[in-house]
Parts: structure tokens; C-alpha cells; sequence
């Protein structure tokens, strides 16, 4: 048995040790949200934060975690952050096929949580590890951009 | 094999069975729409039917509205207003990300009058006599003709729901039909001062019959058709992780699937060895079959792990063995030597020579293309659970239901209305999830045959969608054109070399004439610019490496080798490249309206600093003329970077102004990431790539600015999905030459050093 604290939940999960966070959330405890992309930390579609930081969940095998380590999905992200991006990307139409958009917006949570001003560079820098394959980088961008305004107002 | 299959079933079990009227209409439906795919498969006689790829006048007397007609409107079949006030349009079409449901729901909403917060979206299910794309004959989407085929049928759908409630108002109140009005989902009798919601009028608009004859808006009273600030009704479930993709769905006792296919094109399967796999925790079967070897488990995880455990020896007799250079070479081989013609006027060679003898220039060129994945971010996937009764049901990004069908009927033994279809959103396609052969829709329902115990769920990983075929033909272009000393066009000869994937499936009939696939060609032999001896030839070289339609088809080589060539020919003319294209494209207006807008909005002749490019590049697609201008630096080591794309699009009547918008943002991303790194190349048979490590995806860093205008039309719509990717690649290459005086030739530019 494995535990895990996911969403604020305690989860008893009986797999190997070997699996990744990935497949311990899709197929484990049902939170699809959550996606598979590439299976080795290239697209970020399967983006979550572990104690607040980006983190692939497709190679975080469950062992890696520590009790108190604490998983957050997109099915559980809160907060200031959070609320501003997901409202840009909803005002601002972001999301084509929308598979990649929760890693995309776990990555610009983690972003805008430290820095309430991102640079193109600096939104670059943060966003370059999540593959879109409808392109749809530019809306991803204003919508940062927007969410970073909404949070310093 | 499976393309056996699908012929099979589409001559014997197509013919065979009748397709039982849907629980969705109970109105008078049309006779089956099936007279195109029978033709498809080289039955009967009448118009070409695949839509994608038609040339103009046959998709043009496809699309007038004839199958459904203002005698039958038929509303249930795409509309369902429910007591709860909300309105739920039915989308035929798969939603990949091009937002149609968005789309379709707007057109049928506009008629009726609904309010767009009340307005939802579901997918159809799948229903070849009421759901079929009238352009294919077949339910199917593909070709950038979602909208375009769906235009009338769904504003008579919607007129005609709208009539009913009216109607239902009318006898409530005992006034008459045309005092009632209708405005935002609200129905009212202004002179009596009385009002009900749609939802408080339903049940009794449902016993209604459906009106024989309905009227449409006229446009200049479109509230939503048009409307720029209407959301997409996925904005919401695709942000916060609830909208649900074939990869989400979990069925009670579902197990899940991988296999091992042959690392070489048309290998088999020679021996397994099997016992390592069934010891890996998880893994419950290991089931051989004629496409490969499954692995069966208890999670994605231990069915990965059963796999890398396996040992299998594949037979390669059949496989193609060559790498991706040897085949070049192999191409090049071939285009010395005349191909099929697929186009003849004038005489290109004499025409060419007499430039050359009197004072003109004559440009060559050698354009070569690389296999390109598709590589949609939702890996290939579907889950199939047999039913009690027969048949089964399939969780899936379905693109061709009908051909699904017919291919898991046949894999079945059953009727192919006994295959139900849950169609659900797609992560991404660019044209993989239709395939001819239905190809991993057959795998899964093999599996679930095969493993009947449970609902199985096939998952490819990346590593099988990457090294997984069904790629975008490698294509080679040879060309030669000629501009007189006037520096007009006078001669151009071109010959193609490539695959063809057509060839061998059920569109052969239609799609392959006298030797050429029209989508090898298409935007070739019928290239707009007016020159008088033009001579288009192509070769098709047969390969075990499957090959499919990928986002713009054809149009993603014959634009590029086109517009990468007119550049060329306007600097040997001494002419500005686009005053060039303006005055052969004067028979053009819509092409030379595109053009003319891209360049004006893109500040074109406005003087650049050292070290900036810009370059522009036109082109018809799927009925839909886009314009593209690309802003380019290229510094002192020569590495360039797109900065900014200008797009000019003209789809006729946008029905979601923002989306198409979106379209082109998407298109243009798609068609810069795959030209600066993108390819699959083979050594000795096996794909050199494996994920995105290998095949290097467009990213955040290299994604311009892209600045979209949308030509007012009032045309009828045509398509937005594709078209924004033809020109865009060109116009970048054509900004490097300008910097540089080097054309962009070779695909992708990384082969040339200009992109790390």
C-alpha cells in the first residue's frame, strides 16, 4: 500500500512502487484530468505541482513521494493563481482540443504564483516544457498575460 | 489487409443491410444518403464524393442543399429543446479541437432563435442515413467541411424547431402564428403580454408535426451567426479537467490494452515469447493476433511493462526494409522518367526553351518533403465492450463512424448498426483519427473479440503514434518554370513522386484517375496563377510505410513547392513577389483579395532593418483562399526566427468569427513547428523517432505573433480547419530568401543549419 495526499485527500493506493503519479491518478483513483502525453516528461500534458512545484507526474514514480508530500491536480487546484488563469482562459477562448490545457494551466499557476509579472521570456522559460499540438500558444500567452493583470490589481 | 476488410464490408455488408430509422427522428427521413460511397466503392454512377479532396465544380453541386430540403427539415434528428429550458444541438461531426460543435450549435441556435447560455452540445451518435456528411455520403468528418455541409440542414433544423414552438405558443394562448415572436429563447404574444420559455413549451411543441416548409433569417438579422463574442461551449469543461476524451472513459471491470506492433512497415509476427510478460504484476493475457501481439492488464502502467517484457521475432519478408535516404534516392530515380499526367496545356518545354533562347529565365528546383506524424497530444485510443445482444459499443475520437462501423461489423460477424458509437471529444487528429481502414478502431475491437471478459481499452503510447505510420507521404517535387523577358510566366513543368493512400481503400475509384491520386496533386495541377503551358506529372511509388491525409492534405507539398517557386520566378522577373502574384490573379478576385489584404495589413514595401525578411505566399484550399505574410530575422550565425505571420482568410459567410481566428492562430503554428524540425526518417526500415525527444513539436519560444483578418463575405461558408496551414511555411521560406537569396528547398529547415 501506498500513501498519498492528493487534493488535500489521504489515498491508500495498492500498486508497485515503480508506477508513476500518472497512471497512480488516472487509473487508481479515477482523476482523469489529468493527461497522458508522452510518457517521458517531453509534452507537460501531464503536469501537476508536488508541494506547490510543476512537477511530470509521468516520471514521478509513486515512491518518490513522501508522506507528507502534498499532490495537487487540476481537479483540486485553488487559489488567487488559479482562479485568475482559469478565468483568462475562459474569457479569452484558449483551449482548441483542450487535451494538453490542464498541463497548461498547471504550468502557468506554478508560473504566476512567483512571479505576478512574467516577461515573454520568463513566460517562455516556464511554458516551453508543454507541448500544444493545435498551437494554440498565442491565446496561452495573452491569457498569462491577463491573469498576471487580474492578480496585481 | 484491413483495407481487404474494408472493401469486403463496404461491398457485401453495406448493400446488405438496412440502417433502421434512429429513435432521434420520428419525422419522415431522407432516402440513405449512400449513393456517394457507393460510388466510393465503384458502384453506380454520379458525382465524386470524398469532400476533402473534391475539385471545385463537383463539391460545389455536392453542397447545394438537395439531400435535405425544406420538406424535411427534420429538428429531432440535430436538436432537442428539453423542459429544462436548455437547447442541445446534435453535432455530426467529431470535434478535434476546430470547435464544431461550437460551430454547428450556432448555425441550428440562430435559427431558432435560443439564447446562447441555454445552448449545449453532444455528439451524434453514429447514424449513416441521418448523420451522413453530405459531401462524403458517409458519417465522417475531414476536408474542412463540417461547416459547409452542414449550413442548410441545420438552419432548416433549427427554423423548423423554432416553428413548432411557435406553433405550440400560438394554441396555447389561442392567437394567431404570426403574432408570436421569438427573440433569445424566449417565445412572446406582445399584444396579449404573455411569454414562456422554450423549456415551458417543449412537450407541447413535440407533439406538433414538423412543418413541410420553413423560412431563414435573412442575414442582416443574424444575432449569433457572426458574432465575435459568443464563447466556445468547451471553454469551460476543457479548463478545469471534466470534459471527457476517449482516454477518460472507464467502463465497470475495463481492462486496458497495449500492443506490440512489427518495428518495420508490413512486418508479421513470427514467435512470441510470452512468459516474462505474464509475470509482471498486473498483466492478466497475452493474446496474439494478426496485427500484433496484445498485452492485456489491470492498468495502462503493468500493460506497458507486459509489453517491454515480451519477446517477440517479427517476420520482415514483406516489410519495407529501406531507410528514408535509400527511398529518396529511389524517387529520384523515378522522376527521370514521365509520370501519369495530370495536367497538359500548351507546351511547357518549348515554352521554357523559347525563354531561355529569347532574353528570359528559367528557374529549377528540387523540393523534397519529409514523412511528418500527426501526433495529436490524445495518443490513439478506444474502448470497446461487447454487447449481450450482438455488436458492440465503442468509446472513441470517431472520425469515420460509418466506416467504423462497417470494419468492426466485419471484425464482428454483425450488422454494422449493431456497432454503436459514443463519440467523444478528440485530443487533436490533423486527419489521423479518420483512417480507410479504421485502423486502431479494427485493433481495439480485435482485442475486445479476442478478450471478451471486459470492456477493453486500447492505449497507443507516443512511442507507437510516432513510429506508427499512416504519415504524411515523403514527397518529392522536380521543377522547372520559365518567365519570359517580359518577366511574365510562361512555362512551368513539374513532376511529383510519392505515395499514394488512396490507393488500395475504397476512395480509389473516385480519388485515383489514370494513374494520379488527386491528393497527390491537388493545388498543383490546378494552381490559379494563369500560366499557359504548364505540364504537372506524378509518379506513385509504392511502400509498406503507411501513408494518410494530414492536416491540408496535398496542399501541405504543392503550396509550398508552388509559392517557394514564384518567389524564385518574380526575383529572376525583376518584380516585387507580391505585385507578381496581383497581376496573374486577376481572373482570382477572392485569391487576390486575400492577398492583397495580408500585404496591406502586414505593412508590405515598408522599407526592413538589416537582418529582416518578409516573405508572402497565397493559396485555395478547401475552398477557402488564405493569404499569408512572415516577418523573419536571421542573425549573424544565419538561425532565423519567425517574429510575426499576417493571415488573410476568405471561408464566405464565419459563422464563429472567433474561432476561425483561432483556426488560423492553430494553422499557422502547425505549419511553421513542422517546417523548421519536423520529420520521420527510417534506417533500414525502422523510424529513427520514438516521441517527442525525436520528433521536435513547435513549442511556446518558437510561436510567432500571428495578427488574423477575416474577409467580410456573404458567400456560403466553406472551411477553416485547413487552410490556414498551406501558405504559411512558404511565406517564412520566402522571407529567408529575401535575407538570404537562398531557397528553402529541403524540408525541414533544420536539415539546412538555419534552426537549432
Amino acid at each position: 500500500m501506498v500513501r498519498i495526499n492528493v487534493n488535500g485527500e489521504e489515498r491508500q493506493v495498492d500498486v508497485p512502487e515503480d508506477m508513476p503519479l500518472l497512471w497512480v491518478l488516472r487509473d487508481e483513483l479515477n482523476m482523469t484530468g489529468t493527461k497522458f502525453g508522452c510518457g517521458i516528461a517531453q509534452c507537460g500534458a501531464c503536469t501537476v505541482h508536488v508541494d506547490g512545484t510543476p512537477t511530470r507526474a509521468c516520471q514521478t514514480p509513486v515512491s518518490m513521494l513522501t508522506p507528507d508530500s502534498k499532490v495537487t491536480t487540476i481537479e483540486g487546484v485553488k487559489g488567487k493563481a488559479a482562479q485568475a488563469v482559469q478565468a483568462a482562459w475562459q474569457k479569452l477562448d484558449v483551449v482548441q482540443c483542450g487535451y494538453c490545457q490542464s498541463g497548461q494551466i498547471m504550468s502557468a499557476i506554478a508560473l504566476l504564483t512567483d512571479n505576478q509579472n512574467p516577461t515573454d521570456e520568463d513566460i517562455d522559460a516556464a511554458m516551453d516544457g508543454n507541448v500544444c499540438r493545435c498551437a494554440t500558444y498565442v491565446r496561452i500567452r495573452a491569457a498569462i498575460k491577463d491573469a498576471a493583470q487580474t492578480m496585481r490589481a | 489487409m484491413l483495407h481487404h476488410l474494408i472493401r469486403h464490408a463496404a461491398q457485401n455488408g453495406f448493400g446488405e443491410h438496412g440502417f433502421p430509422e434512429s429513435g432521434f427522428a420520428p419525422g419522415p427521413l431522407p432516402a440513405p444518403s449512400r449513393r456517394g460511397f457507393l460510388k466510393a466503392i465503384g458502384v453506380g454512377a454520379g458525382a465524386l464524393v470524398i469532400g476533402a479532396h473534391l475539385p471545385m465544380p463537383a463539391l460545389a453541386a455536392e453542397a447545394a442543399p438537395k439531400i435535405v430540403g425544406p420538406a424535411d427539415p427534420r429538428p429531432h434528428a440535430f436538436i432537442i429543446v428539453a423542459p429544462d429550458n436548455t437547447v442541445t444541438v446534435l453535432a455530426k461531426h467529431l470535434d478535434k479541437g476546430q470547435g464544431i460543435v461550437t460551430g454547428l450549435a450556432t448555425i441550428a441556435a440562430e435559427e431558432l432563435d435560443a439564447d446562447w447560455s441555454q445552448v449545449r452540445g453532444a455528439f451524434a451518435p453514429a447514424n449513416q442515413k441521418l448523420y451522413a456528411n453530405h459531401m462524403f455520403g458517409v458519417q465522417g468528418t475531414g476536408g474542412s467541411t463540417a461547416v459547409a455541409n452542414s449550413w442548410d440542414e441545420l438552419r432548416m433544423a433549427g427554423a423548423a424547431a423554432r416553428a413548432m414552438l411557435v406553433a405550440a405558443a400560438a394554441a396555447r394562448w389561442n392567437v394567431p402564428a404570426g403574432e408570436v415572436t421569438v427573440s433569445k429563447g424566449v417565445v412572446r404574444h406582445a399584444a396579449s403580454n404573455r411569454s414562456a420559455t422554450f423549456g415551458e413549451l417543449a412537450e407541447e411543441a413535440a407533439k406538433l408535426p414538423v412543418p413541410q416548409q420553413v423560412k431563414l433569417k435573412d442575414r442582416k438579422d443574424y444575432v449569433l451567426i457572426g458574432n465575435p463574442d459568443l464563447h466556445r461551449l468547451d471553454h469551460i469543461s476543457k479548463t478545469n479537467g471534466t470534459a471527457i476524451f476517449a482516454m477518460d472513459i472507464r467502463r465497470p471491470g475495463q481492462v486496458t490494452a497495449v500492443l506490440a506492433r512489427s518495428p518495420r512497415f508490413g512486418g508479421t509476427v513470427k514467435s512470441v515469447d510470452d512468459a516474462a510478460a505474464r509475470k509482471v504484476p498486473g498483466v492478466i493475457d497475452v493474446i496474439s493476433l494478426p496485427v500484433g501481439v496484445a498485452v492485456i492488464a489491470k492498468n495502462t502502467w503493468a500493460a506497458i511493462k507486459g509489453r517491454e517484457a515480451l519477446t517477440v521475432t517479427w517476420d520482415d519478408a514483406k516489410a519495407e526494409t529501406r531507410g528514408t535516404d535509400a527511398m529518396l534516392a529511389d524517387y529520384r530515380k523515378a522522376a527521370e522518367k514521365p509520370g501519369a499526367v495530370a495536367a497538359n496545356k500548351g507546351d511547357a518545354e518549348k515554352a521554357i526553351a523559347d525563354a531561355k533562347a529569347k532574353g528570359g529565365h528559367v528557374v529549377e528546383g528540387e523540393f523534397v518533403f519529409p514523412y511528418l506524424a500527426h501526433a495529436p497530444m490524445e495518443p490513439l485510443n478506444a474502448v470497446v465492450a461487447l454487447n449481450p445482444e450482438g455488436g458492440c459499443t465503442i468509446w472513441a475520437g470517431s472520425q469515420f463512424q460509418t466506416v467504423e462501423q462497417m470494419v468492426a461489423a466485419h471484425i464482428l460477424g454483425c450488422k454494422p448498426e449493431q456497432v454503436k458509437i459514443e463519440t467523444q471529444w478528440a485530443g487533436g487528429s490533423f486527419g489521423r483519427r479518420a483512417t480507410p481502414s479504421a485502423d486502431y478502431i479494427a485493433e481495439a475491437v480485435m482485442i475486445a473479440k479476442a478478450y471478451p471478459k471486459a470492456p477493453v481499452h486500447l492505449v497507443w503510447t507516443r512511442e507507437d503514434d510516432i513510429k506508427g505510420g499512416r504519415y504524411r507521404p515523403l514527397v518529392l517535387h522536380k521543377i522547372t518554370a520559365a518567365v519570359d523577358a517580359k518577366g511574365d510566366l510562361v512555362g512551368w513543368k513539374q513532376r511529383i513522386v510519392g505515395q499514394s493512400f488512396m490507393t488500395g481503400t475504397p476512395f480509389e475509384a473516385v480519388m485515383v484517375k489514370d494513374g494520379v491520386d488527386a491528393t497527390m496533386v491537388e493545388g498543383a495541377s490546378d494552381m490559379a496563377y494563369p500560366v499557359a503551358n504548364l505540364a504537372v506529372d506524378a509518379h506513385t511509388v509504392a511502400s509498406p510505410v503507411t501513408t494518410l491525409w494530414w492536416r491540408s492534405v496535398g496542399h501541405t507539398h504543392t503550396a509550398y513547392a508552388k509559392e517557394v517557386m514564384i518567389d524564385r520566378l518574380a526575383k529572376a522577373a525583376g518584380k516585387d513577389p507580391v505585385a507578381f502574384r496581383m497581376e496573374m490573379l486577376k481572373d482570382h478576385p477572392r485569391l487576390a483579395g486575400v492577398l492583397k489584404l495580408a500585404a496591406e495589413k502586414a505593412g508590405w514595401g515598408q522599407p526592413l532593418p538589416q537582418g529582416k525578411g518578409r516573405g508572402v505566399a497565397v493559396h485555395e484550399s478547401f475552398n477557402t483562399y488564405v493569404a499569408h505574410v512572415a516577418d523573419v530575422s536571421v542573425d549573424a550565425k544565419g538561425q532565423i526566427k519567425v517574429d510575426r505571420v499576417v493571415v488573410a482568410v476568405d471561408c464566405g459567410e464565419v459563422v464563429n468569427p472567433d474561432i476561425v481566428k483561432a483556426q488560423m492562430e492553430g494553422g499557422a503554428g502547425w505549419g511553421i513547428g513542422h517546417a523548421l524540425r519536423d520529420e520521420i526518417t527510417m534506417t533500414d526500415g525502422k523510424v529513427d523517432q520514438s516521441n517527442f525527444d525525436g520528433y521536435l513539436p513547435m513549442r511556446m519560444s518558437d510561436m510567432p505573433a500571428v495578427e488574423v483578418h477575416i474577409v467580410p463575405s456573404h458567400e456560403r461558408p466553406t472551411g477553416a480547419g485547413e487552410p490556414g496551414v498551406p501558405t504559411v511555411a512558404p511565406a517564412v521560406a520566402n522571407a529567408v530568401f529575401s535575407v538570404t537569396g537562398q531557397p528553402l528547398q529541403t524540408l525541414p529547415f533544420s536539415r539546412g543549419g538555419i534552426v537549432s
